[in-house]
C-alpha cells in the first residue's frame, strides 16, 4: 500500500489561522517598548541636497531619533546586486539614504523614530530639506542621450550592456526570403501585494543579538548583506518570517529600509517597527516590466523561422537594485521562446532614468519577451498568409528534439537547455478548449456591434533555479514530524504542499507533519523563494531528507526488534514487517523513545533527524499556451475578455487545487496588469499613479471566465519529483495573448499593437492613428 | 494639538471603554488599542477593502472612519465570526474552494460577504460579483471567492 498525498487536491493546512484573524503579519507584531519609524522621501525626481535641518523634528515630544545620511556609519556600502549582475552596474547602486543627490521621487532622505506612527509622520513634516532641483529623464530614449546623467561616477546612463549570440544570425538574415522589423514597449507596472512592506528589528545589547522580523523571500541573503552593512557576525543576526500578504517577486529583496530599520533599532536601543503606506509602496518598492525593444525576424516564405535580432533597453530606474539586469536579461534570454529558431542575437542595455528602481515581478522578462515574440509571430503569419496557429505548430520544438539546446542565452555564460516537454500537445489542448478553429471562422464584427478577436501565445519558462535548497526533518515526541526549511512562503500554500511531499516520502499521515519556514535559525543556508523554485528545490530536498530519516527510523526499529531494516517498512506512521502479515509492529511515538538518549537502541547520535540539500546547476523549464477570445468596443475602446484559457505543464502537480489557484490567480493578475495597471510618470519624473485610485487593480468585475489546464505530460528528468514549478506560467503570456487578440479584433482598422497597456484610451488612439 | 476623548463601543459582543486620540482611525483603534489585528490595512485610502468591518451591521472601511465616530456603536470583526474556533460555513467554503492564498484580504472579504449574505441570502453570481467588487484580492483571481459565497448561500 503506497500513500498518495502527492497529486491530491488537499485543502490547505494553513487556512484556519487566516480565516479567523489569527494569522500574524508583520504589522501584527508588537514588541515591548517598540517605537515606530517613518521615512522622509524625496518629492523631486532629481535634485541636489543642499542641507537638511532636523532640529524642529528632534525637539518634538515623542521623537527619539532623526537619521540622515551623515548619521550612517562611515563604512556604509551601497546595496549590492544579488543576481543577474553585469560589469558597470556597480556604479549605480543605492545607499540606504540619499547623500548629496536624490534621483527619484521616493528616494529616502531621512528616518524618524517616534513613539507611534502618528507622531513619526508629524515629525516628517517639519524636517526642512533644501533641494536644488535638476533636470530629470523619465524615458530610456532620453536617458541614452546622456544630456542628464544620474550617476556622475558612471558618466553615462547606459550603465551595463552585453550581447547574447546563437548561430550566425547575420548570415540567416542576408539569405532570408522574408524579414520584418518592429519596435515594442512594455509598460511599467508591478506586483502590488495587498500587504505593504514592513520590518521590525530588535537588538539585545547584552548578548549582541539582532532579531529582524520581515516578510522576506531571501532571508539568508538579506542577513548576509545586513551583516556586512552593520559589520556584525552573521551568526548574531536572526531573521524571522511572519505570515506574508503576497510577494509576486517584489517583496523581500534587500531595500534601503532593510538596513535603516535594524540600524535605527540599534541606535535607539529599542525595538523599531516600520510599515510603509501604499503611496510609499508605489514609489519605493521595485517597479518592473518596462522594456523597449527593436526586433527583427527572418523566415522562409513557408513560415520556417530562421533568426531574430533584438536590441533590448531595460528602464532600470534611478538605481540598480538587488536584481541587477534581470528584466532585460531574461527578456533577451527567453525571447526565442519554445520555438526552433537557429540563429539569434540580442543586445542587452541597462539604462538609468529618474524613476523608481526595478526588479522582478512574477515572470520577470518573460511577460515582456512573450509580448515581443508572439506579436512578431502574428505579424509574420499575416504577412505570409499562414494561420497563426499553424505557424506556431510548425516551429514549436517537438518532443523528439528533447532535451533541446537553445544555445548561450544566459548571461552567466551557461547554455539554455529545455529539459523535457511536449509543447505542441499543450498548444493543441489550449486551442481546443477555446474552440479556436470555430472562433477563427466567425466574422470579426459581430451582431453585438463589437469587434471580436482571438489571440494565442506559447511560452517556455525557466524554473527550479539552483544551486541548492535544504530540508531538516525531525521525528519528535508522539511521532510528530517537524520539517524545517530555509525557504519562505508568501501565500502559495507551501505548508500544505511541503507536508504532502514529506508525508509520501516518509510514509506518515499528513496530520502528523508540521512545516517551519522562513527563519535563518532553521537552516544555516538557503537560497529562498522566487522563480517557481520552491516545489522543485525544497520539495526535492524534503524527498531526500525524508528518505534518509526513514532509513534511520527503520534502522532503530530493526535494532529493537532484532531484525534487519530491509525486513521492515514504514507506512501511515507505523512500522510494519514485510515478511509477516498483520498489524504494525511499532508506532513512531515508540520509535522516538527508542532513539532518545539513555534509551538508545542503535549506536551513534541520539534522536531521529536528517538534513539534506538538493543541489543542481541546470534549470527546469515549464511551458504552456494561452488563448483568449475578446470583444472590443471601437467606440469606447473597452475590451471584454469572453474566454481565457491557460494550459501549463508543471511536470508534476503536487496539489491540483493549489496549482489551479496559482494558474487562475496568475492569469487574473496578468489580465489586470495588461489592461488596467500602469505606473505613469510625467516627463519630469513625477509619479502620477501613487494611489489605488490612479493605479487600478482588477476587481471581481474585471476578471473573465478563465479555464486552467494543468498538465503533467513531461516530468522533469532533473529532480526526484519530476516537478517544474508553477505560479508564473499563467501570468507571463497574458500581455502577448491579449495584444494578439486585440490586434486580431481590430485588424480591419489596421491596428498593430506594439505597446501596452491595452487601456481604453490607448485602444481609441490606435484606432484613430491607424484608421484616420 | 491632539486631544483625547472617551468612547464606548461593543466589539464582537464585548463592551470596551477607551480613551482615544480624536485623529485615530477605527482600524488603528481595533488593531492597536484592542489588539484585534485580524482587520488589515492594505491601502489606507478606502479602495482595497482589506479593513472592512461591520458597524451596526453595515460593512464599512475602518481606515476611513475615526474611532470617535463609532462611540456607542456595535462593531463586528473577523475575530467575532468563529468565537469558539469552529469555522463558520462561510469560512469553510473559503477553505474548500481555495478562496484565499496569502490571506491578507480574507478578513475584509469575509466581513463584506457576511453583511451581504444577511441581506441577500440567495444571490445571483452577478450580485456576488458586485458585492465583493470593493474588496481587492491580488492572489486568487476571485473565481474561487465567488464560488465559495455561492456555495454557502445555497447550503
Amino acid at each position: 500500500m503506497t500513500q498518495n498525498y502527492i497529486g491530491a487536491p488537499i485543502t490547505r493546512k494553513e487556512d484556519a489561522r487566516f480565516l479567523t484573524g489569527r494569522a500574524t503579519y508583520l504589522d501584527d507584531i508588537k514588541r515591548p517598548g517598540m517605537l515606530h519609524a517613518a521615512i522622509l522621501r524625496s518629492p523631486h525626481a532629481h535634485a541636489r541636497i543642499i542641507s537638511i535641518d532636523t532640529k524642529e523634528a528632534l525637539s518634538m515630544p515623542g521623537v527619539s531619533a532623526v537619521i540622515t545620511y551623515n548619521d550612517l556609519p562611515a563604512s556604509i556600502q551601497p546595496i549590492p546586486v544579488r543576481i543577474f549582475n553585469l560589469p558597470g552596474l556597480e556604479r549605480c547602486l543605492q545607499y540606504p539614504l540619499a547623500g548629496d543627490k536624490v534621483r527619484y521621487t521616493g528616494d529616502p532622505v531621512a528616518v524618524v523614530v517616534a513613539e507611534n506612527r502618528y507622531i513619526a509622520e508629524d515629525a516628517l513634516e517639519v524636517i526642512a530639506v533644501d533641494y536644488e532641483p535638476l533636470p530629470a529623464v523619465a524615458d530610456v530614449r532620453e536617458g541614452l542621450k546622456d544630456d542628464v546623467v544620474l550617476h556622475d561616477e558612471a558618466g553615462t546612463n547606459l550603465t551595463g550592456s552585453t550581447t547574447l549570440n546563437v548561430g550566425d544570425v547575420d548570415q540567416a538574415f542576408s539569405n532570408a526570403e522574408y524579414t520584418r522589423k518592429e519596435e515594442f514597449h512594455t509598460h511599467r507596472h508591478t506586483g502590488n501585494p495587498l500587504e505593504t512592506r514592513g520590518l521590525v528589528a530588535e537588538y539585545d545589547a547584552g548578548t549582541g543579538q539582532l532579531s529582524v522580523w520581515g516578510p522576506t523571500k531571501v532571508p539568508h541573503f538579506n542577513r548576509n548583506i545586513l551583516s556586512n552593512q552593520l559589520d556584525m557576525d552573521r551568526e548574531n543576526i536572526h531573521f524571522f518570517e511572519p505570515d506574508v500578504g503576497g510577494g509576486f517577486g517584489i517583496r523581500g529583496e534587500f531595500y534601503p529600509e532593510d538596513f535603516l530599520v535594524p540600524f535605527a533599532a540599534i541606535r535607539v536601543g529599542k525595538p523599531v517597527k516600520w510599515v510603509e503606506d501604499r503611496m510609499e509602496h508605489l514609489m519605493a518598492a521595485n517597479h518592473s516590466r518596462e522594456v523597449r525593444c527593436q526586433v527583427e525576424i527572418a523566415a522562409k516564405k513557408d513560415g520556417t523561422l530562421l533568426g531574430i535580432r533584438a536590441d533590448i533597453y531595460g528602464d532600470m530606474g534611478a538605481y540598480v537594485r538587488t536584481h541587477g539586469c534581470v528584466v532585460p536579461a531574461l527578456t533577451a534570454g527567453m525571447l526565442t521562446g519554445p520555438y526552433r529558431i537557429p540563429s539569434y542575437r540580442a543586445n542587452i542595455n541597462c539604462v538609468m532614468t529618474n524613476k523608481t528602481g526595478t526588479g522582478t515581478y512574477r515572470g520577470p522578462g518573460l511577460y515582456e519577451g512573450a509580448f515581443i515574440r508572439e506579436r512578431m509571430l502574428d505579424l509574420v503569419a499575416a504577412d505570409l498568409g499562414i494561420d497563426p496557429a499553424q505557424l506556431r505548430l510548425n516551429n514549436l520544438v517537438r518532443p523528439d528534439e528533447m532535451p533541446y539546446t537553445v544555445g548561450l542565452t544566459r548571461i552567466d555564460g551557461k547554455e539554455t537547455v529545455f529539459d523535457s516537454g511536449n509543447y505542441p500537445s499543450a498548444f493543441n489542448q489550449a486551442l481546443a478548449k477555446l474552440d479556436y478553429q470555430a472562433l477563427k471562422s466567425q466574422p470579426r464584427k459581430a451582431s453585438d456591434g463589437r469587434y471580436h478577436g482571438v489571440g494565442i501565445s506559447s511560452y517556455v519558462e525557466p524554473t527550479g533555479f539552483g544551486p541548492y535548497e535544504g530540508a531538516r526533518i525531525t521525528l519528535t515526541e508522539g511521532g510528530i514530524v517537524k520539517v524545517y526549511l530555509g525557504i519562505t512562503t508568501l501565500g502559495q500554500g507551501h505548508e500544505t504542499v511541503m507536508a504532502q511531499i514529506c508525508a509520501d516520502g516518509l510514509g506518515v499521515p499528513m496530520d502528523s507533519i508540521q512545516i517551519f519556514h522562513g527563519s535563518t535559525d532553521y537552516l544555516p543556508e538557503s537560497v529562498g523563494t522566487f522563480g517557481s523554485r520552491v516545489t522543485v528545490m525544497a520539495g526535492s530536498a524534503i524527498t531526500m531528507a525524508a528518505g534518509a530519516l526513514r532509513a534511520k527510523i527503520l534502522e532503530t526499529s530493526a535494532a529493537y526488534l532484532d531484525t534487519e531494516p530491509a525486513q521492515l517498512e514504514l507506512r501511515a506512521g507505523q512500522v510494519y514487517s514485510k515478511v509477516s502479515a498483520g498489524g504494525p509492529v511499532l508506532d513512531l511515538a515508540r520509535v522516538v523513545q527508542l532513539a532518545q538518549e539513555g534509551n538508545q537502541t542503535v549506536p551513534g547520535e541520539p534522536g531521529l533527524e536528517a538534513t539534506e540539500y538538493f543541489r543542481i546547476e541546470e534549470w527546469t523549464y515549464s511551458y504552456g499556451t494561452h488563448a483568449a477570445h475578446v470583444a472590443v468596443d471601437a467606440e469606447t475602446g473597452l475590451i471584454e475578455i469572453l474566454h481565457y484559457v491557460v494550459a501549463e505543464d508543471v511536470g508534476r502537480c503536487i496539489n491540483p487545487l493549489l496549482t489551479h489557484g496559482q494558474s487562475v490567480g496568475g492569469a487574473a493578475q496578468g489580465i489586470g496588469g495588461t489592461i488596467l495597471e500602469e505606473l505613469v510618470y510625467d516627463s519630469g519624473g513625477q509619479l502620477l499613479a501613487g494611489t489605488f485610485m490612479d493605479y487600478l487593480l482588477p476587481t471581481s468585475r474585471d476578471i473573465p471566465p478563465i479555464d486552467s489546464i494543468i498538465l503533467e505530460e513531461a516530468p522533469s528528468p532533473l529532480n526526484p519529483l519530476g516537478a517544474k514549478g508553477a505560479g508564473e506560467g499563467a501570468i507571463l503570456a497574458t500581455g502577448a495573448t491579449l495584444a494578439n487578440a486585440v490586434s486580431d479584433a481590430l485588424a480591419d482598422f489596421g491596428v498593430n499593437v506594439t505597446e501596452l497597456p491595452l487601456s481604453p484610451d490607448n485602444i481609441k488612439r490606435w484606432i484613430r492613428e491607424s484608421h484616420p | 494639538m491632539t486631544t483625547n476623548r472617551s468612547i464606548r463601543v461593543t466589539v464582537n459582543g464585548q463592551e470596551y471603554q477607551r480613551e482615544v486620540e480624536v485623529r485615530m482611525t477605527l482600524a488603528d483603534f481595533l488593531r492597536e488599542s484592542l489588539d484585534l489585528t485580524g482587520t488589515h490595512l492594505g491601502c489606507e485610502h478606502g479602495v482595497c477593502g482589506a479593513c472592512t468591518v461591520l458597524l451596526n451591521g453595515e460593512a464599512v472601511r475602518s481606515c476611513l472612519m475615526l474611532a470617535v465616530q463609532t462611540d456607542g456603536a456595535s462593531i463586528e470583526t473577523v475575530e467575532g465570526l468563529a468565537p469558539d474556533g469552529e469555522l463558520t460555513s462561510l469560512q469553510l467554503a473559503f477553505q474548500q474552494n481555495h478562496a484565499l492564498q496569502c490571506g491578507f484580504c480574507t478578513p475584509g472579504l469575509l466581513m463584506t460577504a457576511t453583511a451581504f449574505l444577511r441581506e441577500t441570502p440567495n444571490p445571483t453570481e452577478e450580485q456576488i460579483k458586485d458585492a465583493i467588487s470593493g474588496n481587492i484580492c491580488r492572489c486568487t483571481g476571485y473565481h474561487s471567492i465567488i464560488q465559495a459565497i455561492k456555495d454557502v448561500s445555497q447550503s
